[in-house]
């Protein structure tokens, strides 16, 4: 009986095994990148800007040239390639803490400014590699080590929603909400990664794609259950779905 | 040429085709005169969010292979430390202007120094050093930014160009020199693997090891860069030193009053001589060491409270007496001024209590 080979691993992605905590989305959300990538032939014209967080070992994983940002200034570094090599892809893989935080003025900015990169925002509540403090994602009433009663909005304030924030701006092109907890959202989210990146090789402006993760060990939960708690709990709060495509910032601009 | 304009001038001459900055006086006409500049030549003038967010477009276009600058004043610089730590530690090249204004804080306008610790210390975190040039003059301003490019691309390390707002803001006539065709070969950019040939390796721009075991090794290969640059790369000048029993340690605006201090003192005289220190880092220690045998006693005199002479007390290392003499504020000294020290020093250690002394 002869086999059949079906999946594969991408070319995106190097071989080197993940570092990363069982039930993270972070695994999932690289192949989809490294998997866009491959199939619109550019990994051998991509730069990749890995963060500050969990991620930040993503330069071993991805399968082309990467730069190592400063905690919060991907999208400035980002800015910096792209305008060096402007017929290159540049994209940034960003956390909730390293982008809605420290990195807030550098994402606006670049979304302003309509920068041609694609920036990949994963979102899962809480800061990951510090090991689970308050995040400016956090869920009102989510307990952190940094909000051990509960995020009091009284005094913490609110978790930003930064695709819809985002989208308010005249030169972000493409923004899109996405998640990982399901077979058929993560095909979902492949869709939108993809578009993302033809978005900014067709130099239409500002691509952002938000991917709601889950993180099991800072949530305290096992794998199954932190996918539970971020369909029940995440899913309602934050604004999903494609918030704004290029016809539609053509329109409004 | 306003001293900004040549610095910007000499900037692309050199090959700079990227400037990414934020408005700051007393440099600002730095950034307007690229705005105006940079699509003539089909570069490219990008006016950031903050001083942050401009370090780190330097970073991105540098580790890409560009030449590529910014420029700033105190407060901006300071912002712009988390930055220089980082493109220190991934070895990429750039060039920093610091039109230094009066601090600390948000200070005032007028010419300082106050900044020479940050520069040449290292300024961010973690153990680096920038090349540190001193300009005295407007021409030699353009013809150190011109070689500045050069050195970053030859070490791989940023160079920041120490001005004031004497510097940057006299007009001065400026003859801009041809610059170097020489281009180091940049085979680590992030360019794209698919653009260096077939089978090229990722390129990997980075600046940390998350262990002892890979940071250590990494930290000392780049400290024997610095002691290679320090070996290699001191620059310094000297103005009537061979019969000094006075000598006047100074740089950039300081140095030229102090050179007028000299010929007045001279014309009185008195035998007093000037070292000037171009490269702050690498600090020309090697000048101190074959100083004439009449020099009795060293004077610094800077825009600071005192920050060189620490550089100079090291170099000097005890052989001789070192004193300071600063304005700051935004003051500056008069030749007088200085002059009055000078003898001061001179009275203070006479020749016979010299014997003995070498240096």
């Amino acid at each position: 009986m002869s086999e059949k080979q079906v999946f594969s691993r991408t070319k995106g992605l190097t071989g080197v095994p993940f570092h990363y905590c069982p039930g993270c989305g972070h695994g999932v959300i690289h192949r989809l990148v490294a998997e866009s990538l491959e199939e619109l032939g550019v990994l051998g014209d991509t730069i990749g800007v890995a963060p500050v967080g969990c991620a930040v070992l993503i330069s071993s994983y991805m399968n082309c040239d990467m730069q190592s940002a400063a905690h919060g200034r991907a999208c400035a570094v980002a800015t910096g390639v792209k305008r060096a090599l402007p017929d290159r892809v540049v994209f940034t893989y960003q956390g909730d803490g390293d982008l809605a935080a420290i990195g807030i003025a550098e994402v606006m900015h670049a979304a302003a400014r309509g920068e041609k990169i694609t920036v990949i925002f994963v979102n899962n509540a809480i800061y990951g590699m510090t090991g689970g403090q308050m995040a400016p994602t956090t869920l009102p009433g989510q307990k952190t080590t940094t909000s051990p009663y509960g995020r009091d909005v009284s005094s913490a304030g609110f978790p930003i929603d930064m695709p819809q924030v985002l989208a308010t701006l005249k030169g972000a092109a493409y923004v899109a909400s996405v998640s990982v907890d399901t077979p058929k959202n993560i095909i979902q989210a492949k869709k939108a990664i993809k578009k993302a990146f033809e978005v900014q090789m067709k130099r239409q402006g500002f691509a952002f794609v938000s991917v709601l993760s889950p993180c099991p060990t800072n949530w305290g939960m096992g794998p199954l259950d932190a996918v539970k708690w971020l369909q029940d709990n995440m899913l309602p709060l934050y604004t999903m779905g494609e918030l704004k495509t290029p016809e539609e910032a053509v329109a409004s601009a | 040429m306003k001293g900004n304009e040549a610095i910007a001038e000499a900037a692309i001459r050199a090959g700079c085709r990227l400037f990414f900055g934020y408005p700051i006086t007393p440099s600002s006409e730095l950034a307007e005169y690229l705005a105006r500049r940079m699509p003539e030549v089909g570069g490219t003038f990008l006016q950031a969010e903050s001083e942050v967010a401009a370090i780190n477009m330097v970073y991105g276009a540098a580790g890409s292979g560009a030449r590529v600058m910014t420029a700033s004043s105190g407060p901006g610089i300071s912002l712009k430390q988390e930055g220089l730590s980082y493109i220190t530690g991934a070895e990429l090249p750039c060039v920093v202007v610091n039109i230094q204004r009066a601090g600390p804080g948000l200070g005032g306008l007028g010419p300082s120094q106050g900044d020479y610790f940050q520069a040449t210390k290292g300024g961010g975190h973690g153990d680096y050093h920038p090349i540190v040039l001193g300009p005295a003059s407007v021409q030699e301003a353009a013809d150190l930014m011109m070689e500045a490019f050069d050195l970053a691309d030859r070490w791989r390390l940023p160079v920041i160009l120490l001005g004031d707002g004497i510097i940057g803001q006299t007009m001065e006539r400026v003859v801009f020199k041809e610059p170097s065709p020489v281009r180091t070969e940049k085979p680590w950019a992030t360019t794209g693997t698919g653009r260096r040939g077939p089978g090229a390796k990722r390129n990997i721009v980075q600046c940390w090891g998350l262990t002892p075991e890979l940071l250590e090794p990494i930290c000392l290969r780049e400290q024997a860069k610095y002691e290679k640059i320090t070996a290699e790369e001191q620059r310094w000048d000297t103005f009537q030193i061979e019969d000094a029993e006075a000598l006047v340690v100074a740089f950039g605006t300081s140095a030229r009053i102090c050179r007028e201090a000299v010929m007045q003192l001279r014309a009185a005289g008195l035998k007093v001589g000037l070292l000037r220190p171009i490269t702050l880092w690498p600090f020309p220690g090697k000048a101190f060491q074959s100083l004439p045998t009449s020099v009795r006693g060293v004077l610094a005199v800077e825009l600071s409270m005192g920050q060189m002479v620490e550089d100079v007390r090291l170099a000097v290392n005890g052989r001789l007496p070192v004193r300071f003499f600063g304005r700051v504020g935004g003051f500056t000294p008069s030749p007088e001024d200085v002059a009055e020290r000078v003898v001061a020093l001179l009275d203070e250690i006479p020749a016979k209590k010299a014997q003995g002394v070498t240096a």
